[in-house]
């Protein structure tokens, strides 16, 4: 459901007043307000809080109690990970670090008078704001679709039950059936993403219903990790998948939920399941904050502080920074930077210079795991890549596995460091 | 406790530790131990074997046969490997085949990042490699030890650079996005309480790429100096 202020107002007050402490009044302790509990909001929380021990008031805003990492989702929708286990909540940041969790919506930001609106209805005073909202989608940008027909065509782009509804589709096609995904134009959250779910449901096919196809429309004419992917494609599920690009019209695409068709520059395609991610902007309230520029918050590199506003910063998918994919592993690693020069400059603690990084790993196939990274540092006008590296094609099997291994690492690792 | 959690491998060690079989198979073990030398590698990044061996990441290996659990002075071991020691786990064939088919079943929170090597074959050489370590002092030195290439030539004043933790702890963050902060490995090495000068010689390989492994490769490649020596300071300190 995509909520609108007026629909935040009117509906979410009820319910979320319950939920919020009243914010504190009259405290000498220099105030932060975190807005999104993702991998760059939860991080920024849990490091500033932590390292200041209690010297500066956390408040994190965000709307669900238990957070699903949108990374890994498709391993679940492969069958490699259980849902449950994408799930995280918030009370190690509260009861380990006193980060005061408010689950609630942010609807408004003053920035003359330095407040956080909440739908339950509180304000929140901050010193500095961080915002962390992860992505939106933008309206019309795949035609016949808008975000109420998530539930007949899902995104899945977003953690949670999208990728719950979207794995039960798949497991209800019938034999031999279609599957459609229309990829997102660049920029968007997780370059490898989209490929790595197309191998995922392949996968998923190929134990239920080898018969099945898969359509991919991409407008993009290349993607990441395209010559890993393309090679596993064809090891592991060679004939399943189509990919149409740009040069047989993807770039003219629009679909018919009603009728489940895909219309491909006037190709109509019957499809018993689509996925449609579509292009993305900042999370909304990056927008409500007037700190984005067209779909994007430009960012300073040596802090993630808005280009906007000194005293506000932005994390992550909504940022716009340069060089660094939307991931989380660089929400994660650009939090670290904001938290270090947000505590500086709320108590005098050291300042280091911004030094950030990030890796993606994929899931190919049972055990075949590819991953690409990239270092940064700041210039003037971005953040830029200093080094990176991507794995080979033809890695032999025992290198893929340690690579699904580190994967698994990883994640178990980047989760602790947010939630822990 | 830490027994609980055992599986077929380790419950014959348990066995072995209340007395129902006695000592090493010292005298004969079958394994090839040629073959054994080539396994040795993957030990070799953190053990090292022979002469002049010394604790690194790992301890050092000779004179394991027979050794009681966690007994190096000085060397830093896990919870869980002391409470092996201290319950009476004694290095043998038969413990040693049971740890490296499967270290966290025979100690579940050892910090040996290790999979374990599952076929008894290779088992059986790679012990029978390492068995020459523990014969003698005189066999010990017969052998070559296995080359450190960076910890050779590494420039001494290197390791004398004194860290700044508080600087490390800052890098660390960049760490700590995989390598978990409370020292538990699962698919990630983990990198805490590791001796100083072990964790530096380590960064240095990776940043020179003797090590192999891309992303560490890539993090340790634009670290200076200083950079590894404050961030050996502060994983030195944590606990």
């Amino acid at each position: 459901m995509k909520l609108n202020r007026r629909m935040f107002i009117g509906t979410g007050a009820a319910a979320a007043a319950s939920l919020s402490a009243p914010p504190v009044i009259g405290q000498a302790r220099p105030r932060v307000v975190v807005v999104g509990g993702g991998s760059g909001g939860a991080t920024a929380a849990r490091y500033i809080a932590r390292d200041s021990e209690g010297a500066i008031h956390v408040t994190l805003v965000e709307p669900s109690r238990t957070y699903y990492t949108c990374y890994f989702s498709n391993l679940y929708i492969g069958g490699f990970q259980n849902y449950d286990d994408l799930g995280h909540g918030y009370g190690g940041l509260a009861t380990n670090y006193g980060v005061n969790v408010m689950h609630d919506w942010a609807i408004g930001v003053d920035r003359d008078a330095k407040t956080v609106t909440l739908a339950g209805g509180s304000s929140l005073p901050y010193d500095k704001l961080i915002l962390s909202p992860g992505i939106d989608f933008v309206e019309g940008s795949v035609p016949g679709w808008s975000i109420a027909d998530q539930d007949v065509m899902p995104h899945a782009y977003k953690g949670g039950t999208q990728a719950q509804l979207l794995k039960a589709q798949i497991m209800a096609m019938p034999e031999g059936g279609t599957f459609a995904m229309i990829a997102p134009p660049n920029p968007y959250r997780c370059p490898p993403g989209p490929y790595e779910r197309i191998s995922m449901v392949a996968h998923a096919l190929s134990q239920n219903n080898p018969t099945a196809k898969i359509l991919l429309v991409d407008p993009k004419p290349g993607f990441s990790k395209q010559a890993l992917f393309e090679e596993g494609w064809l090891k592991h599920y060679s004939g399943m998948i189509e990919r149409i690009g740009p040069d047989f019209g993807a770039e003219n695409v629009s679909v018919d939920p009603a009728a489940m068709t895909v219309d491909i520059d006037g190709m109509i395609e019957e499809v018993d399941v689509c996925n449609v991610i579509p292009a993305q902007k900042a999370g909304r309230i990056a927008e409500l904050a007037g700190v984005t520029e067209g779909n994007w918050a430009p960012v300073n590199p040596a802090d993630m502080s808005s280009r906007a506003d000194a005293d506000i910063y932005v994390l992550g998918d909504a940022s716009q920074q340069g060089d660094m994919p939307k991931s989380g592993y660089s929400a994660n690693s650009q939090a670290k930077v904001c938290a270090n020069a947000v505590r500086g400059a709320l108590t005098d603690s050291r300042v280091f210079p911004a030094r950030y990084s990030n890796t993606c790993w994929s899931l190919i196939a049972t055990n075949d795991g590819v991953k690409v990274g990239a270092t940064y540092e700041p210039t003037e006008e971005k953040i830029a890549e200093v080094d990176g590296f991507i794995s080979q094609t033809g890695e032999d099997a025992d290198l893929r596995k340690a690579t699904y291994e580190e994967s698994l690492g990883w994640y178990a690792g980047i989760t602790s460091d947010m939630f822990g | 406790m830490a027994w609980r959690r055992l599986t077929r491998g380790a419950t014959r060690a348990l066995a072995l530790m209340a007395g129902v079989t006695t000592g090493a198979a010292k005298a004969d073990l079958p394994g090839d131990a040629e073959a054994g030398k080539d396994l040795y590698a993957v030990c070799s990044a953190c053990h090292q074997v022979g002469v002049n061996a010394r604790d690194r990441v790992g301890p050092h290996l000779n004179g394991i046969f027979g050794c009681r659990a966690a007994a190096h002075e000085g060397y830093r071991y896990s919870a869980s490997m002391e409470r092996a020691g201290t319950d009476g786990l004694v290095w043998t064939f038969e413990t040693l085949d049971a740890y490296i088919e499967n270290p966290r079943a025979l100690v579940s929170r050892t910090r040996m990042s290790f999979r374990g090597m599952h076929d008894p074959e290779d088992r059986v050489n790679l012990l029978a490699y390492l068995q020459k370590y523990s014969d003698s002092a005189a066999n010990a030195h017969e052998a070559q030890p296995k080359a450190q290439p960076v910890a050779d030539d590494l420039d001494p004043a290197i390791l004398d650079i004194e860290g700044d933790a508080e600087y490390g702890e800052y890098l660390a963050t960049e760490c700590l996005t995989c390598h978990k902060a409370d020292g538990s490995a699962d698919g990630i090495p983990s990198i805490t309480r590791w001796p100083e000068e072990a964790f530096v010689i380590v960064m240095h390989e990776y940043k020179n790429k003797v090590r192999p492994n891309p992303v560490m490769q890539m993090m340790a490649g634009r670290l200076t100096n200083e950079e590894i020596a404050a961030l050996a300071a502060y994983f030195s300190t944590l606990r």
